[in-house]
């Protein structure tokens, strides 16, 4: 079933990678195999939780042994305005005996605990490897627990051998079509309504986001799943148009909502001021095509022209400080080419991006923007990186926390963005954001002092003139 | 504390806000403290992003760890040909001095052979003889972050430590257990090295984690006990073996090199840093230095002058077992009382601990047991639920992921026992003088000893 469901997933018509390859090439699948011994990533599971853990309300239950959770809970930046539950960790913490004598009664118990102390609105069990392997089938202890204690109780079948965190994410979107949405329906709908896809809402983004909606008249009916709650999630089906943010990792969610209930989805960013006007101006658009008041297309283009005349005008400052910077840009797919356009326009220069999990579109479509010189590095390895950084062919690097050390152990600025990253990066005030923080790391003073040499090394001769 | 209630496992079904981490996580840090070591998961590659993830996030430091990156195939079919290969490339790649493999449940569910394939391997593999390999069974569904850090230890103590002719009557082993941060390594180090003897700590995490500058790329530990001082532990004149889970592997030792071994429970406080440093002069023939007798010195300063904040303090410890016995037992020492010990995993010292519950558990029992306390003691993970209670937290042992220098704290020897000592006790000093500057009431309730949080209570 399991199975099925993976093949179901590599055939995504939606996918662009997907579109450009034969019959043969989509059986095999995304996922590539991984080297022993030189493998570097998050498993299926650990997708599978990204997607579903900003569900804030609901409770999110663990079926494995301690170490899938238990290294790895309340490590993520995703905001809720509301409910906290989405960081309390649970777990079945499976013991031997458990391994040889299966886990399905203490998984019940475990649900029912939770459904008695916590009273959630929803109850999401994640599959992992050790129970996959034993035969535990959460789907029917999920399907015994929903009749028993009357509460949605969802079985995430993602086991982390099975492949990729972006495998993970697309079989979480699976269980959100096939359990989740649909089964609510929304007191009231408005022809504004819309959803939007893989946005979770880290270090708070969707709220620089949510107030230009609001402004503009459009109603955020859904979003999956940043500072979600579970009715909303339930009741996607009721949009008028849907937003695709990381379309690699949800594609399949978009498609079949489109196909079952017939709602227009398209793909859109909220980093970078023009990828942010497009996606404001699109959803607008869509959503008068489908019947919304004219006017919405008047408002959504006033809010734009006044966020864009303010965004430049916050950037100006910028501008002289930023000339001649040079910036190594390392994150995942649609990230990287809206990053790119941003930056740029406030004064920095991009030397390259990785574009290991772009696809075919997002490069040509940085190859056309940027000229045929302009680095698209695949699968770079630490070590040249490292020595990129070591011959001072860049100012700073921007990548996500693993890769942080490269930099800062070759004493070159470094700036977090990927999840666990404190500052919210989206929108008009989220450009800004970003080039505060780039400006605040390069002017730091520590810089000249770490580079000195040690008093034992042999410094400039100037050393000893130069104390003060 | 006449009655101790003691609860040796929980009883809920869904552990909630676990205070447990796995095995091989343990296994992997015991690994990082070996010089030009890279650990290897034989698992799914998740297990490893995990891990690597917390790591990470505790010490801030690159944290070299691979994986053999099993998936449903390879681990119906059997593991070795991953294992085999994992291992091959990060020789090609990185040429480690050592390897260090740790299982995880996937691995151990499947059951594989790791002794059988040990042999297989270096049959198969006589090119790379000259890389030590060090395989430990760290399955994630038995024990936790400490036992495997123990089984890892072992390993290494099993696989590369020789007997040795003669005895240096200056080298010392020391066996040092997860509970001591890299700071600690270092300060026991230091201590050892101030009576002349040259120490070999296994594992070393004061040379590697501790915040190093590499002059240039390394994807293996930097820094740590050698190789080669590891095959030269038999040589030494006796093994300081510290806390209850590094037992096993000192019994190995011994046992394999007739080096006499000394078993610590804990090195934090007068009594314990007293019978440590006995046991030096004793090995040494020296007399303490001058220096370590004003550090004794300085404790009892601050013990006389921190215990009017400890009395009767009500505190709630949560931490690995043999981390957590070394605080409670501290706490306690200074006229605390700890309401409840609550430790991840069962261990032995849970039977010699005093507390008024000592219980296997997580973060949400220590929530419920720590409503009326003064103080928690916990890992960062402890901050929701102290947040809930409303109850101030202490940050100890591991992932402390929202403090600076995590590693780096001193918490053994008269100077570390000085700093912790006086770490909690100024939390309880803060509170004090916030009370005092609320109400100007210096009524009995405020227990400050007449005027020494600094009110003017006299």
């Amino acid at each position: 079933m399991l199975q099925d469901k993976i093949q179901d997933v590599f055939n995504e018509p939606g996918c662009t990678t997907n579109q450009a390859k034969s019959a043969k090439e989509k059986k095999k699948g995304c996922t590539k195999s991984l080297k022993p011994g030189a493998a570097a990533g998050g498993c299926a599971y650990d997708g599978a939780m990204i997607v579903l853990q900003p569900i804030a309300d609901a409770a999110h239950l663990v079926h494995g042994p301690i170490a899938c959770l238990g290294n790895a809970w309340d490590n993520r930046g995703t905001r809720s305005s509301g409910s906290q539950l989405y960081r309390t960790g649970f777990t079945t913490d499976l013991s031997e005996l458990d391994v040889i004598g299966g886990g399905e009664k203490k998984l019940y118990r475990a649900i029912k605990e939770i459904v008695q102390q916590y009273d959630p609105p929803a109850v999401f069990v994640y599959q992992t490897c050790v129970p996959a392997m034993t035969g535990d089938d959460i789907a029917a202890v999920c399907r015994f627990a929903s009749q028993k204690l009357g509460k949605p109780v969802i079985p995430v079948d993602a086991p982390g051998f099975v492949g990729s965190k972006n495998l993970g994410n697309k079989l979480a979107g699976e269980a959100l079509l096939e359990h989740v949405i649909g089964t609510v329906e929304p007191d009231h709908t408005t022809p504004t309504d819309i959803c939007i896809i893989g946005e979770y809402n880290l270090a708070g983004e969707l709220w620089l986001v949510k107030p230009l909606l609001d402004e503009i008249g459009i109603r955020l009916l859904s979003c999956i799943s940043g500072d979600g709650r579970y009715r909303e999630v339930a009741q996607a089906h009721r949009a008028r148009v849907t937003m695709m943010v990381c379309s690699q990792a949800l594609v399949n969610v978009g498609r079949k909502m489109e196909e079952r209930y017939g709602i227009p989805y398209f793909e859109g960013s909220f980093y970078g001021v023009s990828d942010m006007s497009d996606s404001l101006r699109t959803m607008a658009r869509m959503l008068v095509e489908r019947g919304a008041d004219r006017g919405l297309i008047d408002r959504a283009e006033g809010v734009i022209a006044r966020e864009e005349s303010r965004v430049w005008r916050r950037l100006e400052p910028y501008k002289p400080r930023f000339e001649g910077k040079r910036v190594l840009l390392f994150t995942g797919g649609v990230k990287s080419w809206s990053m790119v356009s941003a930056l740029e326009g406030a004064g920095l220069t991009i030397l390259g991006t990785s574009t290991k999990k772009s696809t075919r579109e997002d490069k040509e479509r940085i190859k056309k923007m940027k000229g045929e010189e302009f680095h698209q590095w695949d699968d770079l390895k630490p070590r040249d990186i490292h020595k990129m950084l070591v011959d001072d062919q860049a100012d700073i690097m921007m990548s996500g926390g693993r890769s942080q050390f490269i930099s800062l152990k070759a004493k070159v600025p470094w700036l977090d963005i990927n999840q666990e990253r404190h500052h919210a990066y989206a929108g008009y005030d989220g450009i800004v954001n970003l080039c505060e923080e780039i400006d605040k790391t390069l002017s730091n003073p520590i810089w000249r002092q770490v580079r000195r040499p040690a008093p034992w090394e042999s410094g400039p001769s100037s050393t000893l003139l130069a104390a003060e | 504390m006449s009655h101790i209630q003691r609860f040796p496992s929980s009883a809920k079904a869904a552990s909630t806000n676990p205070l447990k981490m796995s095995q091989p996580l343990g296994a992997a840090l015991a690994y990082l403290g070996v010089d030009r070591c890279l650990p290897l998961f034989h698992g799914s590659q998740g297990c490893t992003a995990f891990g690597l993830v917390l790591l990470v996030r505790h010490f801030r430091e690159a944290i070299p760890l691979q994986t053999t990156a099993m998936d449903q195939v390879s681990t119906i079919l059997g593991g070795y040909d991953n294992l085999e290969q994992a291992i091959r490339t990060i020789v090609e790649r990185n040429k480690p001095a050592m390897i260090g493999v740790a299982t995880t449940g996937v691995t151990e569910t499947k059951g594989e052979d790791m002794g059988g394939q040990y042999t297989l391997f270096r049959q198969r593999n006589p090119d790379i003889a000259d890389t030590a390999l060090v395989f430990a069974n760290t399955p994630d569904f038995a024990g936790g972050f400490e036992d495997g850090f123990a089984a890892a230890v072992t390993a290494i103590v099993e696989r590369l430590v020789e007997p040795s002719p003669v005895c240096i009557p200056t080298q010392v082993n020391v066996l040092a257990g997860s509970h001591l941060s890299p700071g600690d390594v270092e300060e026991l180090r230091d201590i050892i090295e101030g009576f002349g003897l040259s120490p070999i700590l296994l594992p070393d995490l004061s040379l590697s984690m501790a915040g190093r500058q590499p002059s240039g790329f390394t994807a293996t530990s930097l820094g740590g006990v050698t190789v080669d001082q590891i095959r030269a532990m038999g040589a030494s004149a006796a093994t300081i073996v510290v806390g209850e889970h590094m037992r096993v592997a000192g019994n190995a030792l011994e046992l394999k090199t007739d080096v006499p071994s000394h078993f610590f429970s804990r090195l934090t406080g007068l009594e314990a840093t007293d019978k440590l440093v006995r046991l030096l002069m004793e090995l040494s023939g020296r007399p303490a230095p001058a220096r370590l007798r004003r550090q004794r010195e300085s404790l009892v300063d601050a013990m006389l002058d921190g215990h009017f904040f400890y009395s009767r303090k009500r505190i709630a410890v949560a931490l690995e077992p043999d981390l957590l016995y070394a605080v409670a037992g501290f706490l306690a020492d200074l006229g605390a009382e700890v309401v409840a010990a609550v430790s991840p995993t069962q261990s032995p010292v849970l039977e010699r601990l005093k507390a008024a519950t000592v219980m296997v558990g997580d973060h949400s029992d220590v929530e419920t047991l720590a409503r009326d306390a003064d103080l928690i003691v916990s890992n960062s993970h402890g901050r929701q639920g102290a947040a809930r209670i409303g109850v101030p937290l202490h940050r100890m042992g591991l992932p402390m992921f929202d403090r600076l220098g995590a590693g780096l704290r001193v918490q053994v020897g008269y100077r570390g026992s000085r700093e912790l000592l006086c770490d909690i006790g100024n939390l309880f000093l803060a509170r004090e003088m916030e009370h005092g500057s609320e109400t100007h009431d210096h009524g009995e309730a405020h227990g400050c000893g007449g005027g020494s949080c600094g009110c003017n209570a006299v």
